[in-house]
């Protein structure tokens, strides 16, 4: 998160005309800030706008009526509302302004400090700094109102020190992302003072977090300082809003509408420093915010252009399909009207570069795109019905029963909160129906199958407690617990180490044999296809260029785009080294 | 686990020392008209001699603070300068009305915040809209002018609900309700405000994880991977927002419990400060540091059994 606003805002940010015409752009950040400037301007202009002095009493004005002179009526010391309003703007914001300043110039230089030296000092600091915030700070501010004396400024100052954490870990963390920078150790290397460098860099990348900031800590800093006033804190002379609620509160059951206004002041002044907050977090995060999909045009899925039966003997056929992911300008396809074919009993490599659209078609057979994802067109026919469409109550009924899928990053997909033991039995439990007991002996089989050197241990282990290799085996074990026709493997094991690479390719290939399943591998290693494969199909930009046999393919590609993938893995030399236990040679 | 809560009592022994140390230097410090203050301003300098020495506040600071900790750590915190009683007696007293409010505030909080956030992450739609009109609202809104309002509308014009006083659950469950109604709605909006948000992007970001798309291919049912799962895994974030709700509120309470006039440990404060009532501000403190410091324990065990990878 830190590292995108960097990135975000110091091109879009740059310049501090490019972050005012951001905020005025936005229709809320207009409103906010032509309110902000209105509630400034009065506050600056007050005697030229208030009809009464503050402290004007008319004494027959008692919770007088709005009308006759007072605007919106007298208060409970007979003297305007209005008036009292206007001033009231000045004495507030004064006070939200020494909060700012305080907690910003606190925080931001011990962030700086913190984050610079690290180690000790920075353990220190972010204690001092959990501790303010773990303190209620207006219970603090009533223990201290004594000894502060009666003015609400030096208040508003204590107040600044307690809500400088938030400034301090921006600024922190800030530091910390970029010290270990490439550019910073370059700059250290040629002996140059990287002091200089982070924080020129920093106070260039934290002007947007921090008026983000400002904003936020101002409106608290004015509700406290009212609610402080509220309480009778403070000059009470002197009109503040909080001090014309008190004072409405305390003739509320003769003029209750009199708590109207101040309220008002308070809640609309502060609410446009949310709203300008909120304009700038807007601007920032524009880059990865998702794209809305209600606005997309609804496209009618085309029909099946080949409607005629799949043949015998044939688990899967994907026929033209066609997948898009919504963006500003309409339909991007990822997937650009793939068609394969699927034997039963066959293991057939879906080959490509990243971006070549072979995991978007994998995750189109399990129906899971992700958000927004469609299928546009196209039929994917398996076992003799088309599942391109399938409501989404129908495909759950496929998936882990019949269509099993093993995911690349085994790591990231075991869930960490839960033991081995529960995430294998849960899918054996939910889709074969049976009990939790059988679930169980079968769950430490099939660990045990899959090469568990003690699969009760496993079974009892959080997937942190296990390496990567065992999490990829136990999650083939759950992919096949359940029996399925059909297995999609998305990258196995790409990322597992080189050893474990080939132990685990051994057993998903003895799996495949024992169980007769159909396979789909999804790889960009030819190394991976020779050793597993039947038939290969090569994708590039979102289509099929070449669907052969594995030796044929290798013998003789016929597109140019395999051939200049098979050369790039003969170049490569560490990838094919291996020696598969089954003794099987990489040109099988 | 023993080693985590020794460490973490002790950083939290060491976080008391150090705020009551600053308080009791800066409230006893600032004692110096205290007994101007409570004697009048008709009294004689004899008088207000003869009450600094009652009250001990003659005596150098460091000897005071000495004094008072020996008799803290045995649970006496001395005698209310104005109010007759003793501090102990006083804050227990009052505690309990305040954490009862406290309570039912943080409940509420958590469970519309996350039905609430839930729906959101997950439908998006009027409960997305609803978040961004609150998280606005909820931070403009000062909680005790919406207790007026709530006065003005439910107690004074509908007369729903009593306009202020509080009465005992034990003496009447439904009297404790309906007193406790109009101020726990004044105290919960900004932290519903808030903690929705949290739970929407720790719901969305659990939604996201790589192990949700792969349960759901392993046909496990879509209420299994929201509810147990991506729940479960957005928990420790939800439950840090109530940790810092609950600071919030009772800093809140000080305020919401002057506007209902509550009985509480927020009212007692208030009325410590106004009146100077050094021995009682103390009080205060203390007890709000150690209540700060057993809910975050509370939070850190309750994440620690939510999620396997915290060791403690």
């Amino acid at each position: 998160m830190m590292s995108a606003v960097q990135q975000k805002s110091s091109p879009s940010l740059s310049g501090r005309s490019g972050l005012l015409r951001s905020i005025l752009t936005n229709p809320l950040g207009l409103i906010a800030a032509t309110l902000l400037g209105a509630v400034v301007l009065i506050a600056i202009f007050a005697p030229l706008i208030a009809p009464f002095a503050p402290d004007d009493l008319q004494i027959f004005k008692v919770n007088a009526a709005p009308g006759d002179g007072y605007l919106l009526g007298g208060d409970g010391s007979g003297r305007d509302i209005f008036s009292r309003l206007v001033y009231g703007a000045r004495n507030t914001l004064i006070g939200a302004l020494i909060t700012v300043s305080v907690s910003s110039v606190v925080g931001v230089t011990s962030g700086l400090f913190a984050g610079y030296f690290g180690g000790r000092r920075e353990i220190v600091m972010s204690w001092i700094s959990d501790g303010l915030m773990s303190l209620p700070s207006l219970i603090v501010l009533l223990a201290f109102y004594q000894s502060l004396g009666s003015s609400i400024e030096i208040s508003m100052l204590v107040f600044g020190v307690m809500l400088a954490p938030g400034f301090y870990r921006l600024t922190r963390n800030l530091v910390n992302g970029v010290k270990h920078e490439l550019y910073v150790d370059a700059a250290r290397v040629s002996g140059l003072s990287d002091l200089r460098i982070i924080v020129g860099h920093i106070l260039l990348v934290i002007r947007a977090p921090v008026i983000i900031q400002i904003s936020v800590v101002a409106g608290i800093s004015i509700v406290i300082q009212s609610g402080l006033q509220f309480l009778g804190l403070g000059d009470t002379s002197i009109p503040t809003w909080g001090g014309m609620l008190q004072d409405a509160f305390a003739n509320m059951f003769v003029v209750p509408t009199a708590i109207f206004w101040p309220g008002l002041a308070i809640s609309v002044t502060v609410a446009s420093l949310v709203l300008l907050a909120n304009a700038i977090r807007d601007r920032l995060q524009q880059g990865n915010r998702p794209v809305a999909v209600p606005n997309m045009p609804v496209l009618a899925v085309k029909p099946a252009t080949v409607t005629e039966p799949v043949a015998e003997g044939v688990l899967l056929e994907v026929r033209d399909l066609v997948v898009g992911y919504p963006e500003k300008s309409g339909w991007t396809e990822v997937v650009k009207g793939v068609s394969l074919t699927l034997r039963r009993g066959e293991v057939l490599g879906l080959v490509g570069e990243s971006g070549s659209g072979k995991t978007q078609t994998a995750f189109a057979m399990l129906g899971l795109l992700s958000t927004g994802g469609r299928i546009l067109s196209g039929s994917i026919w398996f076992d003799s019905r088309d599942i391109a469409n399938l409501p989404e109550e129908d495909m759950r009924k496929l998936r882990g029963r019949r269509i099993a899928y093993v995911p690349q990053e085994p790591m990231s997909n075991l869930d960490p909160a839960f033991r081995i033991g529960y995430q294998l039995t849960e899918p054996m439990v939910t889709v074969l129906g049976i009990s939790k007991a059988e679930a169980r002996e079968r769950a430490l089989t099939l660990l045990a199958r899959v090469g568990m050197p003690n699969p009760l241990r496993t079974f009892n282990a959080y997937p942190h407690q296990i390496s990567g290799g065992m999490a990829q085996r136990v999650l083939i074990a759950r992919a096949i617990s359940c029996n399925p026709d059909l297995l999609i493997a998305d990258e196995p094991t790409t990322a597992l180490d080189v050893t474990v690479q080939a132990e685990v390719l051994n057993l998903l290939r003895d799996l495949q044999a024992e169980m007769n399943m159909s396979v789909i591998l999804v790889t960009h290693n030819f190394g991976v296809v020779a050793d597993i494969c039947h038939r290969v199909s090569v994708m590039k930009d979102g289509r099929v260029v070449e669907t052969n046999d594995v030796t044929e393919l290798f013998a003789a590609p016929r597109h140019d785009y395999t051939k200049m993938l098979l050369g790039a893995v003969l170049d490569d030399v560490t990838p094919r080294v291996y020696q598969p236990r089954s003794g099987k040679g990489v040109a099988a | 686990m023993l080693r985590y809560v020794s460490k973490r009592v002790l950083s939290s022994l060491i976080l008391l020392v150090l705020v009551t140390t600053l308080t009791f230097a800066m409230v006893f410090g600032g004692a110096d008209n205290v007994a101007q203050n409570i004697l009048g301003e008709n009294a004689t300098d004899a008088q207000i001699a003869a009450l600094e020495t009652k009250l001990g506040i003659d005596r150098p600071l460091y000897v005071q603070y000495a004094d008072w900790v020996v008799h803290a750590v045995e649970g006496d915190f001395g005698q209310s300068w104005t109010m007759g009683e003793s501090v102990s007696r006083i804050v227990s007293g009052r505690l309990i009305v305040t954490l009862s409010m406290v309570t039912v505030a943080v409940f509420t909080i958590g469970i519309v915040a996350s039905l609430l956030g839930i729906t959101a992450a997950v439908k998006g739609g009027w409960a997305d809209r609803a978040i961004q009109v609150l998280s606005v609202v909820g931070f403009s809104l000062p909680n005790f002018w919406l207790g007026l309002i709530l006065v003005v509308v439910f107690a004074l014009n509908l007369r729903w609900f009593p306009a202020t006083g509080y009465v005992d659950f034990s003496t009447s469950p439904i009297g404790w309700a309906a007193a406790l109604t109009l101020p726990v709605a004044a105290l919960v909006l900004s932290g519903i405000a808030s903690a929705s948000q949290q739970v929407r992007g720790a719901m969305i970001d659990a939604l996201r994880q790589d192990y949700v798309r792969t349960l759901r291919a392993g046909g496990i049912k879509p209420s299994s991977v929201l509810f147990r799962h991506a729940l479960r895994n957005a928990m420790p974030a939800a439950l840090t927002v109530l940790s810092v709700q609950f600071i919030a509120l009772l800093g809140g309470a000080a305020i919401i419990e002057r506007v209902f006039a509550i009985p509480g440990l927020g009212s007692v404060t208030v009325q410590a400060a106004l009146s100077g009532d050094v021995p009682v501000l103390m009080g205060v403190v203390v007890t709000m540091i150690i209540l700060v410091v057993l809910v975050n324990i509370l939070i850190d065990l309750a994440n620690a059994w939510v999620n396997p990878k915290v060791r403690l």
